[in-house]
């Protein structure tokens, strides 16, 4: 059927979400069986060593057995510090070699810096990981992540966390008819209609963190965000009407009802 | 001997290994990863590893991001 097939693997969901910002790890897990995703990012960091002993990690609350679980290297602003992360992940994960790459520029704008993206994009790809890369909207960029070889590219839709939605529709649109793999917006959903919208464009998938972590009601958001990317990928399938300037009615105006 | 253990300063017993320094931290956790002066151990020779005097050491998990 409709499936969004990354690395060989078909996901039945077109959402993907992060694990980061949720109260705690018991409403991250509800949130994400509220989305119905099947692939989740995950940052990594230095353990917590000598607190709590039997303190729980989050990959308790969120199995490897159920989720995909997608490694980013959030927080890396050179390709060396990426790579190295990506490779930190695979031994933390016994070998799985699908990675989320994001080389940030500069920590107010959080955008990504696409020189150091590239290079880390090549690095990677030479070492048989398989990239989802986190990307501007630029189509030149994109084009040239898919040719290195990655995975997937994900051009943002505006900045992370930003909750603005997409600002260059034209651009997503550029990048998805010129792709050949799929094309995820990955960071700037800020309500539901942000995701539909990325997906009547014609995007592959949306992935987002804060629009669900930060809403008031996280488990609800969630839910709306599953119906959301559904309902935008039906309806790009379906095919919208073309907009017309003038009305035109929907009931016949033969048999109506008038004093003469 | 002296180690930095995530970035901070440690003494451990001399002829550890890593395994050893995993169990003296208590490290249950079946996620992590090693890293030795930015080399990666491989959880098959944790066993076998043995620290030297100022080695850097990181160990590392999964924690929530987007």
């Amino acid at each position: 059927m409709d499936k969004l097939i990354i690395d060989n693997k078909e996901y039945s969901s077109r959402l993907i979400l992060g694990t980061g910002k949720y109260k705690n790890f018991e409403e991250t897990k509800s949130a994400l069986e509220a989305s119905g995703c099947e692939m989740v990012t995950v940052a990594i960091r230095r353990m917590n060593i000598g607190q709590d002993q039997n303190e729980k990690n989050l990959l308790d609350y969120v199995s490897p057995d159920v989720y995909t679980i997608l490694p980013n290297t959030a927080g890396c602003y050179t390709a060396e510090e990426a790579v190295r992360t990506c490779e930190l992940a695979e031994e933390l994960l016994n070998g799985e070699k699908l990675v989320k790459l994001e080389v940030l520029s500069k920590s107010e704008t959080l955008y990504p810096n696409t020189i150091e993206t590239i290079k880390a994009a090549e690095m990677l790809v030479k070492d048989n990981f398989k990239v989802m890369v986190y990307t501007t909207d630029d189509p030149i960029v994109a084009k040239e992540l898919e040719n290195i070889g990655c995975e997937c590219v994900m051009p943002l839709g505006s900045a992370i966390g930003s909750g603005i939605g997409i600002i260059n529709e034209y651009n997503i649109r550029e990048i998805i008819e010129n792709a050949s793999i799929p094309i995820i917006v990955d960071a700037g959903v800020g309500t539901a209609s942000d995701a539909c919208i990325a997906m009547e464009l014609g995007c592959d998938g949306v992935l987002m963190n804060t629009a669900i972590a930060c809403a008031k009601d996280p488990i609800l958001m969630a839910e709306a965000m599953k119906h959301s990317v559904i309902a935008g990928r039906q309806a790009l399938k379906a095919g919208r009407i073309k907009k017309k300037r003038l009305g035109s009615p929907s009931s016949p105006n033969s048999g109506l009802v008038t004093s003469d | 001997m002296n180690i930095l253990l995530n970035n901070k300063p440690e003494t451990i017993f001399d002829g550890s290994t890593v395994k050893k320094l995993l169990k003296h931290k208590n490290i249950q956790n079946k996620y992590f990863a090693v890293e030795i002066n930015q080399k990666i151990i491989p959880k098959s020779d944790h066993g076998t590893h043995l620290i030297k005097d100022g080695d850097k050491i990181e160990i590392i998990t999964a924690i929530g991001g987007g």
